[in-house]
């Protein structure tokens, strides 16, 4: 049977080449991607000048399916190669988007630094509980409780709490939102995007298929209802108050948006300084 | 027309202003002895010249940072030692598969791990080759002294920017910090490479596809929306991960560029070798303890001759297996339990004998050791 595919208003920005992509049926990433896409597209923004980065995992494949400059780099290693290309290249817009484990185990060094640094780039962490692309195991922010193919018996180790885990390490912009709130995403993701320093915004994401089958929510569907009965959106709120417990509330919301001088400038500035004549 | 420069720097001021002028506009690095004498020279330095200088949170951020950068058109450069260059190997790998140009400074302590953290070593030789999982190629070089320091960090920059590759500077504690005189030429005569760039339109560039060996390279905000990965990728740039064909063409593209082209990276100095009987192989500081040997020998008239490696990887094997047909003792002298010696072994194929002096890390043979074993050898013990 012949498809006869109209073009999709969002067609220009993907490698279409590389479509289709890899994701599962029901995954949150497609709703991520689409946000990002939206945001860049309403904000006009010169796609010669975007840069994305990613790591490893399921989200680390996002970078390959856009149609800019795009990196895939080392597992944990997105936030420290955007680090050098933005500061070798202040031009260029710089993103990350990257899942939990990513950016929060193995390169959770690399995040707290970026965001203490204030480095002016955009992350946007997509928390889906779990290591989607190994098989599903427990990672830095799976509930306490929760079922993971390394926590057969149910997660017995504390989760980061994400958004406040960035607020301490000093980020300029923080907020959360599930894919769910797909238009209250896009709208943060061009916030963000317009904030000078490091911004980050968490998405909790679906994934049906490792997670979600072990935690009794085994359809795309029963993860975006729990969103829509759970969610309560509390702007402004101290990002300790948020914490992500199994069976409760998920606080989203914009959390931070404070103005602090960047990395960046600091070293334009001193180049100007000390520059030899 | 401006004159050279006499200057009295060590080791590591050599390598710093060397980097800068071969166009080093980017330094990221973690402190570790004894390496931080480069990092806190490119700190005061760089921003003067209008680059960046950022200490990030560990080595395996360095390097990252490096390979950004190097994407986003900096020349960049990060220095290290021993443990640092252990932790950064994961990236070496990355910077191999994605052909991403980039010089590693990395100045031996002895080891393993922690071992001796402000004493010289070797021992990071086969590190520098095979550090990373997989199979891929790097160039490595070694100087013997600041003056050395200074001309060869030029030429690593180049090499790296030539060829698309990761290029390690395997420089030692003591060259580091020995102070000698170093001539600095006027700019007007240092030659520095520029990257080649793509001239085609973006619909037709193949950021993979070598022209010649090596493809031209398009950096961020040039237009040509280049996809990068550590994937096993295709000329296009995109992941083929299930394609036996694919795998072989990249690995043998990313192996043969620095094979193919091993005799134009070769830098030998050869000392008294015109009729030598007997060849002293050294590196680095220990290069200079073996020139003095073979000085020795000579007087004492034993035909002696030095071959010191300024270029280690590529292994010049092809020298070493012609070599053979005319010397027969080798003797190869090196801070390390062999290492070197094994590649020297492997090259002259079974036509001459090969033996190790080794030291093991916290001093440099002296003269009269190596003399004593060229002694050794030549009586046939
Ligand atoms: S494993 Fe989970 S995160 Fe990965 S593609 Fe499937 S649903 Fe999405």
């Amino acid at each position: 049977m012949e498809i006869n595919a109209t073009q999709h208003p969002m067609d220009k920005y993907l490698r279409a080449d590389r479509i289709p992509h890899i994701w599962c049926p029901g995954c949150g990433l497609g709703i991520v991607l689409n946000a990002f896409l939206r945001a860049i597209d309403e904000l006009k923004i010169d796609l010669d000048k975007l840069a994305v980065v990613s790591g490893i995992g399921c989200t680390g494949r996002i970078a390959g399916y856009i149609n800019t400059d795009s990196y895939h780099t080392t597992h944990g290693r997105a936030i420290p190669f955007a680090t050098g290309l933005k500061l070798a290249n202040p031009e260029m817009k710089v993103v990350v988007i990257s899942g939990d484990g990513d950016l929060f185990a193995i390169g959770g060094n690399h995040f707290i630094h970026a965001a203490r640094r204030n480095i002016d780039i955009t992350v946007i962490g997509v928390n889906n509980y779990n290591y989607g692309m190994t098989g599903g195991q427990l990672g830095p922010t799976t509930p306490l409780g929760a079922r993971t193919t390394t926590s057969p018996y149910g997660n017995i180790e504390h989760p980061f709490n994400l958004c406040h885990v960035a607020h301490a390490a000093g980020a300029v912009y923080v907020a959360r939102w599930t894919v769910l709130h797909a238009v209250r995403l896009k709208n943060s993701i061009k916030e963000a995007l317009q904030k000078k320093g490091f911004s980050f915004i968490e998405v909790i994401a679906a994934c049906p298929t490792t997670y979600g089958r072990r935690n009794k929510m085994p359809d795309a569907l029963d993860e975006m209802r729990f969103y829509r009965e759970h969610s309560v959106i509390k702007h402004g709120i101290d990002p300790a108050e948020a914490n992500i417990e199994i069976g409760k509330e998920i606080i989203v919301g914009k959390f931070v948006d404070i103005e602090k001088p960047t990395f960046n400038d600091a070293v334009e500035e001193l180049k100007r300084k000390v520059k030899k004549k | 027309m401006e004159r050279s420069e006499i200057k009295f720097w060590n080791g590591s001021i050599a390598v710093a202003e060397g980097a800068l002028a071969a166009g080093c506009r980017f330094f990221a690095g973690y402190p570790i002895t004894p390496a931080s004498d480069i990092a806190e020279y490119m700190a005061l330095r760089l921003p003067q010249e209008g680059g960046v200088f950022i200490q990030m949170e560990d080595e395996i951020a360095s390097i990252a940072a490096l390979i950004g950068a190097s994407w986003g058109g900096a020349k960049a450069m990060t220095s290290t030692s021993g443990p640092g260059f252990s932790l950064m190997q994961e990236n070496v790998g990355l910077a191999a598969i994605t052909e991403t140009p980039l010089v590693i400074a990395e100045v031996q302590r002895a080891g393993p791990s922690t071992g001796m953290p402000t004493l010289v070593g070797q021992g990071d030789v086969m590190q520098t080759r095979w550090g990373s999982h997989g199979d891929y190629e790097t160039i490595v070089i070694s100087p013997s002294s600041p003056q050395e320091s200074f001309d060869l960090i030029i030429r690593a920059f180049n090499l790296a920017e030539l060829y698309r590759v990761p290029v390690i500077f395997l420089t030692d504690e003591c060259v580091a910090h020995m102070y000698e005189r170093v001539v600095v030429p006027p700019k007007e005569e240092i030659e520095a490479v520029e990257r080649l760039k793509p001239n085609v339109p973006p619909e037709e560039y193949m950021p993979f596809k070598p022209i010649n060996d090596i493809a031209p390279m398009a950096t961020a905000g040039m237009g040509y929306k280049v996809h990068v990965t550590g994937l096993t990728h295709n000329e296009k740039g995109y992941p083929m991960t299930t394609s036996p064909e694919v795998q072989e063409w990249m690995v043998r593209h990313i192996c043969d560029k620095i094979r193919r082209n091993e005799y134009k990276m070769r830098d030998i100095e050869e000392y008294r070798m015109e009729d030598a009987e007997i060849a002293v192989v050294a590196f680095g500081i220990v290069g200079r303890s073996a020139k003095a040997a073979v000085k020795m020998a000579r007087r004492h008239r034993i035909k002696a001759g030095l071959i010191r490696l300024k270029t280690i990887w590529p292994f010049p094997e092809s020298y070493f297996e012609s070599l053979a047909d005319d010397i027969k003792k080798f003797i190869v002298a090196e801070i390390n339990y062999g290492q070197v010696k094994l590649e020297v072994e492997r090259s002259v194929h079974g036509k001459a004998s090969v033996e190790l002096l080794p030291k093991f890390g916290g001093a440099v043979h002296q003269p009269s050791e190596i003399y004593e074993k060229i002694k050794e050898v030549k009586n046939g013990n």
